[in-house]
């Protein structure tokens, strides 16, 4: 696949992308050996479905009870952030969370910034709005580092460059870095790339980190990582921001227990991350290190329409553990760009229309054999076949259609012709005089079946309906029986 | 999974599915004579057509439940529904009550239907105990594929392999990714045939991989995966489970 541009793309172009993905085959294999290992490793953190259930259930309990007390949890946390001088910034949309950092930045005459991983900043385009208006911003996870360097977005949400070969880094690397010789030595070229890193750290102005649970009780961040860079990126520079989604808050130290576990082992196969980061508050008089100020901003961009829901809530449960598109069977195939949005892969495919509006993401709900392969692996239980199937319904409806709750876009996928075509087949599978009409037209006309049937003929040979429908063999049947009856008699 | 074996019946209905009834009869022929075999008496209501799954997962759920709604009024016996599909099983059980959200009388209806529908191959097992060690025919190797729902709502592949490794001269063998979706998923093989297409490819390669003849519960899947065969040129067959057992029993190859 060619390079992706880095910003604004649109989820609008997916057929194109799948197509181009599709017929990539050393793409395909990239992803379909990495998902293999990945699944594996994930299956050998899970070796007991017993306690696999439990667990499960335990952080799907915690994430509902969370999002139930969503609004008096998010001001419990601002308090306690507060209290322990953090300052709390709330934007609802990407460009409302990029000018506030920017104002942040500029007030404190902020050049550089070093980026631990954050999906959020992804989200609201970060990097670029900074690096428009003069803030250097270099990310500091390995991956996303790469994903930067070649000038392309992450194609999963735990392993940005999962797309990449190493052949590919090692290439790239020659060219962008200086010095750098080539070389397929994996350990060689992290080396490269920390050489770098090392000296970005000390010269950062601004730390910025996402967060993986925020405990309001204690007002503290929960960050995972693998690299220690999320533990550069928020202790070396003398100001952190941490970015996160309004939904990623939990209640007590207590209830991030079972997620904290939950989450590596889902995403990486790992039973812990090399690092866990518990971050309560900037540097205390006494302190040899830390930040000396240290904001968070909440983002809402579209989730509170998700929670305002009953059902589409549980989009919201995600802890973004990745192990959806791992065990993804269309994620496999057309890997993360095709997705065209910041979040591939089945929980991007239900949290995007509430991030972008479904007339912007109209093909990914239906982009789904609803094979439910993502739903039993998810650590927090998120039904997503059955939230895909209710955003397809909602994109079907009929404009002007009287919904409580519109979704942004609702109507999105509405056609007459389309609705025509399902009244008509309900039509005739509701009623018994039309069902047997077909039958027999189908069966008896059946060497006039078309040759060409829709998207179906592109893959397979056309399917041609059976000399006698099984209504037919099954009267037959009795009337033999019977006939066999009466001559008993 | 049962606790207990719930009684046997001595009749009960077939719902046949609209792809077996239009497009491969003789496995819907071959359920009914695998329960009759066991002596059972089976019923099949001349006016059934479909479980309306296509139109609930394509997100059309009022012609969903137009077409359940007169489902639902041929089982006013008490008896198991008996169902050749996984996936048609699973929307019946799971689904139609969810249907009827809004219908008191209706959704007590469908509750009481969804609670009598059985997938066939569960059935045999399950229910009937059935006994298959005198069954013949060639040493044969087969494949075996689940269709994703019936996995997942059902328990198919569980109920599969305990038919299929019950009978002599019959060798099971897994292909790769066996778990993996082949792709069909109803009208996601029409408004992402390039995607749906990649995927069957894919199955299609790991089954001819292990066997030249595979087994399912579910038409879907089997037209998906052999006519996907066929358009690649490979010589791959499919069978569903009912016929399958059915030509075993009698001891054809």
């Amino acid at each position: 696949m060619s390079a992706q541009p880095l910003h604004f793309v649109s989820p609008a172009q997916f057929r194109g992308r799948v197509s181009e993905a599709l017929a990539d085959d050393g793409l395909r294999d990239n992803f379909r050996s990495a998902m293999n290992f990945l699944r594996d490793k994930r299956a050998s953190q899970f070796p007991d479905p017993v306690e696999t259930e439990a667990l499960r259930d335990l952080g799907e309990a915690v994430r509902k009870h969370a999002l139930a007390h969503l609004p008096a949890l998010l001001e419990k946390l601002e308090a306690n952030l507060q209290a322990r001088g953090v300052e709390v910034h709330w934007a609802d949309t990407p460009d409302e969370a990029c000018a506030l950092i920017h104002r942040i930045a500029t007030e404190a005459g902020a050049q550089r910034v070093i980026k631990g991983k954050s999906m959020v900043s992804e989200e609201v385009e970060l990097n670029h709005y900074l690096e428009a208006r003069g803030i250097d911003c270099l990310e500091s996870d390995m991956g996303e580092y790469i994903v930067q360097l070649a000038g392309e977005r992450p194609s999963h949400i735990v392993m940005p460059a999962i797309h990449k070969t190493k052949q590919d880094i090692a290439r790239l690397f020659e060219q962008k870095i200086p010095g750098a010789g080539y070389t397929e030595d994996v350990d060689a070229l992290i080396h490269t790339g920390r050489q770098v890193l090392r000296e970005r750290f000390m010269q950062a102005d601004i730390g910025i980190s996402g967060v993986n649970f925020a405990i309001a009780e204690t007002g503290t961040l929960w960050l995972v990582e693998n690299e220690g860079n999320g533990r550069l990126s928020t202790t070396v520079p003398d100001i952190h921001i941490a970015m996160m989604g309004i939904e990623k808050v939990v209640d007590t130290l207590e209830h991030a227990l079972p997620l904290a576990s939950l989450l590596p082992r889902s995403a990486t196969g790992q039973a812990a991350t090399t690092y866990f980061n518990l971050i309560t508050g900037p540097r205390r008089p006494g302190d040899q290190d830390g930040p000396r100020r240290m904001h968070l901003v909440l983002l809402d961009n579209g989730r509170s329409q998700a929670y305002a829901d009953a059902q589409l809530r549980a989009t919201l449960q995600c802890i973004r553990c990745g192990a959806c598109m791992n065990h993804c069977p269309v994620y496999a195939r057309v890997g993360g760009h095709a997705y065209g949005t910041t979040y591939p892969g089945p929980i991007g495919q239900i949290l995007s229309p509430h991030l972008l509006g479904l007339e912007a993401s109209r093909d990914l709900p239906t982009a789904s054999s609803l094979c439910g392969a993502c739903a039993e692996v998810c650590p927090v239980r998120i039904p997503i076949p059955s939230l895909l199937m209710r955003l397809r319904t909602e994109a079907n409806r009929a404009p002007g259609a009287r919904t409580a709750q519109p979704l942004a876009g609702q109507g999105a996928s509405f056609s007459l012709g389309q609705k025509l075509v399902w009244r008509f087949w309900s039509g005739i599978y509701a009623r018994t005089g039309p069902y047997r009409l077909l039958r027999w037209a189908a069966t008896r006309l059946r060497r006039w079946a078309p040759r060409r049937q829709m998207g179906w003929t592109q893959h397979r040979t056309p399917l041609v309906p059976a000399a006698r429908s099984l209504h037919d063999l099954m009267k037959a049947r009795r009337m033999a029986v019977s006939d066999r009856d009466v001559k008993k008699m | 999974m049962h606790a207990a074996r719930p009684p046997r019946p001595d009749q009960v209905y077939l719902f046949g599915t609209c792809l077996i009834d239009l497009f491969v009869p003789e496995a819907g022929l071959d359920a009914v004579r695998l329960l009759e075999r066991e002596g059972l008496t089976v019923h099949y209501p001349q006016a059934q057509s479909c479980c309306g799954q296509p139109a609930w997962t394509s997100g059309n759920p009022d012609e969903a439940r137009r077409v359940a709604a007169a489902q639902i009024a041929l089982f006013d016996q008490p008896w198991p529904i008996v169902v050749p599909s996984g996936s048609c099983a699973g929307m019946m059980r799971h689904h139609w009550p969810a249907l009827f959200d809004d219908e008191p009388a209706l959704q007590a209806r469908a509750r009481d239907v969804a609670g009598r529908v059985h997938e066939l191959a569960g059935f045999l097992v399950e229910v009937l105990a059935v006994d298959y060690s005198g069954a013949g025919g060639e040493p044969v190797t087969v494949g075996l594929h689940t269709s994703c729902s019936a996995r997942r709502e059902m328990g198919t592949r569980v109920h599969g392999v305990q038919l299929l490794s019950a009978l002599p001269g019959v060798t099971l063998d897994t292909h790769a990714s066996e778990s993996e979706c082949c792709g069909f998923g109803g009208v996601f093989s029409l408004k992402h045939a390039d995607i749906s297409g990649a995927i069957v490819r894919d199955k299609v390669a790991s089954l001819s991989a292990v066997c030249e003849r595979f087994v399912t519960a579910d038409c879907g899947c089997m037209l998906n995966i052999t006519h996907a065969a066929e358009h690649q040129g490979r010589p791959l067959r499919g069978e569903h489970i009912a016929t399958f057992l059915r030509r075993r029993l009698e001891g054809e190859a």
